[in-house]
C-alpha cells in the first residue's frame, strides 16, 4: 500500500515539471471552451430554454467541466505499456512486488491528479470567470463529483490498459487503438452531451464505459443528476471500474503466460 | 579569389566565444585541416562558411558570396558533409537520394547519371544502391555522403569528421577517393577532423583553433617542428634487452619488463618511423611494433602554450 | 511560351520529386497506411457527427439550417485538410532541429520553408479530406442554390483562399517553433481551435469574438462567409454577403503575417544558434 502512494507521488512529480505543457494545455482548453460553450448556448437558445435536461447554465458547466476533466482522465490512451510489451520490457515489471496493472494505475492517478491541479481548475476557474456556469447544488454532489471523477480516471485507465495489453498478440494495434480514441471520444460527452444523442446512439453509448470516463462525472458536478439518481451514476461507474481492471487483470496474466512461453 | 575568406570573424553564444577574431584565407586547390578540441569552435565557423549562424561580427565570404545574402548561391558551389548527421534519405534506397539530390540540384538527367555513376564506381557503392540508407554501415554511409556532397560537382567541400567512427580500411579508402577527386578536379578541401592520420595524407595545411582562437596556421611538418610533437614508436624485442639509447633522432622514453617492450619518441622532421625501425632490428629481434600519434588535444595545448596568451 | 512553362516546371521539379519521394514511402506500408486513411475518415465522421446531432435537436442554430451547415463544415473541413496535408507537418519543426534535418536544408540550393513543406506529406489526411467531399457534394446538390458561373467561382475561390488560410496558420505556427520549447501544442490551440470556429455559423459568437475570428484569425471566410454568399442568405451587421468575395484578400493578409513569423523564426534561429 505504502508503494502504491509512492508510486502515485512519483506520477504527480514526473508531469509536473511539464509547466510550459501545463501552459500550453490551457490555452487549448480555453479556446475549444470557449468555441464550444457558445455553440450550445445558441443551440439552447435555438430550441427554447433547455436540451435534453441542460439549460444554458449546465451546457456551460459542461463544456467546462469537460475541458477541465479532459487531461485528468486519459481520454487519448497511453502508449507506454504498449511500448513495453512491444520491446520485451514488461517482463521487468513482471518481477517487480507490485501488481503491474496497480502500479501503472498508481501511476496514473498521479499523473490526473498533477493535471487537474494544473490544468483542471484552472479551466473551470476561467470558465466562471467568462460565463454563467452552474454549480454543484451541494455539498453532496461536490463530494459524490469528486468521487465520480477519481472513478473516471481508474474506469478510463483500465481500459487504455485493456488495449495496451492487446500488444501481447498483435503486431499493430495502431487500428484497434485509433478505432477506442475515436469511439470513446464520441461516446464518451466530450463533444456533445450523452443524452442529446439519437435513442440508438445513446443506447450504444450508454451500453460502453465510456460515458462512466466523462460525461457521469460531469453531470454530477453539473447538478443536472442528483439525489438517487447520483447513487445510480457511481453504481455505473464502479461496475465499470470492476468490469474493466478485472478483465484487465486476466488478460495481464494471458501475457504472462504467452511471454513464458515464448521466452520474452 | 580566395575561396574562403574570413576577417575578425566573431561569434558569441549566450555566455562564450566560440570563435574569437578569426582571420584565414583560403585559396582555391587547396586542401586545409582544420583541427582543434572538441568545442574549440570548428562547428561553428563550418556553420557560418555555409550561412546556418550569423557571425556577432567580422567578414565572412565563400566563394566570394556572402552566406547570409546569398545562402542558396554558396549551396550551389560547396557541398558539406557533417559527420553525425545525415543529408540522406534514411528510409529509401540510395539511388533515390541519388536521384533526390540531382533534381535539387537542378543537374541535367544525362550529366547527373553520368556523374552519379561515376562516383559510386569510384567509392564502390554499387551493391548499395538499393539498400535502405538507415542499413548501410557506418563506412558505406560516410562514403554515400561523401558522393552525395559531390554530386554537384562543387568548388569546395567541406568535411565535418568524416572518419569518426570508421575502421582503419574504410578510412584509407575513404583518404585516397579525396586525394584522387581532388588531383582530378581541383576540388578544394576544409576537413575537420581529430585523426591526425587523415591530415598526413589528405592535407597540406593545418589550421589549429584552439577556444575560438585560430593558433596555428602552416604545413604539418612545421606544426610537429613547432611543437616539438613527438610520435612515439613501441617495440616489443625478441628478448629482453639492455635500453635502446643509440638510435638517432630518438628519446628513449621508457622501457617495460625489463627491455622486452622499448618507447622510442622521435620528431617527425628529423627522422621516420621506418628509419628507426630498421636501426633496431639490425640489431635486435624484433617481435612486433606499434605508433602512437601525438595527441591531437596534446599537440593543440603545446601550441597554445607556445603561442602565448594575449 | 512554351519555354516559359519548361522553365516553370523546371523549377518546380526539385519539390515535385520530393514529395513524390514522401508518397512513396509513405504508401510502402501498406497495411498502417490504410488504416491511417480510416482513423481520419472516422475523425472527419466524428466531427461530422457533432454537427448532425446538435441538429437532431434543433431546426436552425445561428441563422443557419442543416444544410447550410452541411456546406460550412464541408468547406471548413475541406480547406483545412488540404493544408493539414501538405503543410500541416511544420510544427513538428523541434524534431527536424534536434535530429539537425534543418542544418542539412540549410546546405541545399533550395528555400528552406520550401524544403519543411516538401519534406512530408501526410497523405492519411485524405481520409477526412474525402468526408469533406462527400459533404460538399450532398450539401451542394441539396442546398436551394441559384447556380451561375459567379456561384461556382465562388465555391472554387473559397476553397483555394481557405487552404491557403489554414497553411498560413501552419507556417505561422512553424514559425512559432523556433522560439518556443514543445511549442506545438500551444500553436495547436490556434490551428486546430482555428479549424473548429470555421466549422461553426459565426452567429453563434458574440461580437467581439466574431471579429477576432474575422480580421484577426481570419477563419470566418473559409467557410460561414461564403456559405452565406452561395445560398443567398442575409447574413448580418458582420456578415454582409459580399465580405465572402474578400477571401483572398483575406488568405493574402495570412500569408503575409505567416510568412513575417516564419522570417522572425529563421533570424533567431541563425542568431540565437540550433
Amino acid at each position: 500500500m505504502k508503494t502504491f502512494w509512492l508510486l502515485v507521488k512519483a506520477g504527480f512529480r514526473r508531469h509536473s515539471t511539464y509547466r510550459l505543457a501545463l501552459l500550453a494545455g490551457m490555452t487549448t482548453n480555453s479556446v475549444f471552451g470557449i468555441i464550444r460553450a457558445y455553440i450550445l448556448l445558441a443551440a439552447i437558445a435555438s430550441a427554447g430554454a433547455s436540451i435534453g435536461g441542460y439549460d444554458a447554465s449546465m451546457a456551460v458547466a459542461f463544456v467546462w467541466w469537460g475541458q477541465a476533466l479532459l487531461g485528468t482522465v486519459n481520454l487519448w490512451g497511453f502508449a507506454e505499456v504498449k511500448d513495453r510489451v512491444r520491446t520485451g520490457d514488461i517482463a521487468v515489471d513482471f518481477l517487480r512486488p507490485l501488481d503491474p496493472q496497480l502500479a501503472y494505475l498508481a501511476g496514473d492517478l498521479g499523473r490526473a491528479g498533477i493535471n487537474l491541479i494544473g490544468r483542471g481548475i484552472p479551466a473551470v476557474i476561467l470558465g466562471a470567470l467568462l460565463f454563467d456556469i452552474a454549480w454543484p447544488p451541494s455539498g453532496v454532489s461536490w463530494a459524490a463529483g469528486a468521487i465520480s471523477v477519481v472513478l473516471a480516471v481508474v474506469v478510463a485507465f483500465a481500459g487504455n490498459f485493456v488495449i495496451n495489453l492487446l500488444a501481447f498478440w498483435l503486431v499493430e494495434i495502431r487500428g484497434i487503438t485509433l478505432l477506442w480514441m475515436i469511439t470513446g471520444g464520441l461516446l464518451c460527452g466530450l463533444y456533445l452531451p450523452v443524452p442529446w444523442f439519437p435513442d440508438w446512439l445513446r443506447t450504444i453509448a450508454t451500453w460502453s464505459p465510456f460515458p462512466s470516463m466523462l460525461q457521469q462525472p460531469i453531470d454530477i458536478l453539473a447538478g443536472r443528476v442528483v439525489g438517487a439518481g447520483i447513487a445510480t451514476s457511481l453504481a455505473i461507474q464502479l461496475f465499470w471500474v470492476a468490469a474493466l481492471l478485472g478483465l484487465g487483470q486476466v488478460v495481464l496474466r494471458a501475457g504472462r503466460r504467452r511471454l513464458e512461453v515464448q521466452g520474452g | 579569389m580566395s575561396i574562403i575568406e574570413t576577417r575578425d570573424l566573431v561569434r558569441d553564444f549566450k555566455r562564450t566565444r566560440a570563435v574569437d577574431h578569426l582571420t584565414l584565407a583560403v585559396q582555391p586547390g587547396e586542401a586545409v585541416g582544420y583541427i582543434g578540441a572538441n568545442g574549440a569552435g570548428k562547428s561553428t565557423t563550418i556553420k557560418m562558411l555555409t550561412g546556418i549562424l550569423k557571425p556577432t561580427s567580422g567578414l565572412v565570404r565563400t566563394c566570394g558570396i556572402d552566406p547570409m545574402r546569398d545562402r542558396i548561391g554558396v549551396a550551389r558551389r560547396v557541398g558539406v558533409v557533417f559527420g553525425q548527421r545525415s543529408q540522406l534519405w534514411w528510409d529509401l534506397p540510395l539511388r533515390e537520394s541519388f536521384g533526390i539530390l540531382a533534381a535539387i540540384h537542378r543537374l541535367e538527367p544525362s550529366a547527373a547519371a553520368a556523374r552519379t555513376a561515376r562516383l559510386v564506381e569510384q567509392l564502390e557503392m554499387g551493391p548499395q544502391l538499393g539498400t535502405a540508407v538507415r542499413s548501410l554501415s557506418l563506412g558505406q554511409r560516410m562514403r554515400a555522403e561523401i558522393a552525395a556532397a559531390l554530386l554537384h560537382t562543387p568548388e569546395l567541400l567541406i568535411l565535418d569528421e568524416p572518419t569518426i567512427g570508421l575502421d582503419v580500411l574504410s578510412k584509407q579508402r575513404l583518404r585516397e577517393f579525396l586525394v584522387q577527386e581532388r588531383r582530378e578536379r581541383g576540388t578544394t578541401l576544409l576537413l575537420t577532423t581529430h585523426d591526425m592520420g587523415d591530415i598526413e595524407r589528405l592535407c597540406d595545411r593545418v589550421l589549429v583553433v584552439d577556444r575560438g582562437r585560430l593558433a596555428f596556421d602552416g604545413t604539418l611538418p612545421g606544426l610537429a617542428a613547432t611543437v616539438g610533437a613527438q610520435r612515439i614508436l613501441v617495440i616489443d624485442l625478441a628478448e629482453p634487452s639492455p635500453d635502446l639509447t643509440d638510435v638517432p633522432s630518438t628519446t628513449l622514453v621508457e622501457s617495460e619488463s625489463g627491455g622486452l617492450r622499448q618507447r622510442l619518441a622521435f620528431d617527425a622532421d628529423a627522422t621516420t618511423a621506418a628509419a628507426v625501425l630498421a636501426h633496431v632490428s639490425a640489431r635486435h629481434g624484433v617481435r612486433d611494433l606499434t605508433i602512437e600519434e601525438p595527441d591531437i588535444e596534446d599537440v593543440v595545448r603545446r601550441i597554445y602554450a607556445a603561442s602565448g596568451r594575449s | 511560351m512554351a519555354d516559359r512553362r519548361l522553365d516553370l516546371a523546371l523549377r518546380l521539379r526539385p519539390y515535385r520529386v520530393l514529395l513524390a519521394s514522401r508518397a512513396h514511402a509513405q504508401m510502402q506500408y501498406r497495411a498502417s497506411f490504410v488504416t491511417d486513411i480510416l482513423g481520419t475518415v472516422g475523425v472527419g465522421l466524428a466531427e461530422f457527427a457533432e454537427v448532425w446531432v446538435i441538429f437532431h435537436n434543433v431546426d436552425v442554430l445561428g441563422g443557419l439550417d442543416f444544410t447550410a451547415a452541411l456546406l460550412v463544415f464541408a468547406l471548413s473541413n475541406l480547406a483545412f485538410s488540404l493544408a493539414d496535408m501538405f503543410v500541416g507537418h511544420l510544427d513538428q519543426l523541434p524534431r527536424y532541429i534536434r535530429a539537425g534535418q534543418v542544418d542539412a536544408f540549410y546546405v541545399r540550393p533550395l528555400p528552406l520553408l520550401a524544403q519543411l513543406m516538401t519534406s512530408d506529406l501526410s497523405l492519411r489526411r485524405v481520409g477526412r479530406l474525402s468526408v469533406a467531399l462527400v459533404a460538399l457534394v450532398i450539401a451542394l446538390t441539396t442546398a436551394d442554390i441559384s447556380w451561375s458561373a459567379t456561384t461556382v467561382c465562388l465555391i472554387l475561390l473559397t476553397i483555394v483562399s481557405g487552404t491557403a488560410i489554414f497553411s498560413a496558420l501552419f507556417t505561422a505556427a512553424g514559425g512559432l517553433q523556433f522560439f518556443l520549447v514543445d511549442g506545438a501544442e500551444f500553436t495547436n490551440a490556434f490551428t486546430y481551435g482555428g479549424q473548429y470556429a470555421a466549422q461553426q455559423s459565426q452567429q453563434v459568437f458574440p461580437d467581439p469574438l466574431r471579429i477576432f475570428w474575422t480580421f484577426v484569425i481570419p477563419t470566418a471566410f473559409v467557410a460561414y462567409l461564403p456559405t452565406v454568399a452561395i445560398l443567398d442568405l442575409p447574413g448580418d451587421h458582420l456578415a454582409p454577403p459580399w465580405l465572402a468575395w474578400c477571401a483572398p484578400l483575406a488568405g493574402a493578409l495570412a500569408w503575409a503575417f505567416g510568412g513575417l513569423c516564419w522570417r522572425f523564426g529563421t533570424r533567431h534561429y541563425q542568431g540565437a544558434g540550433g
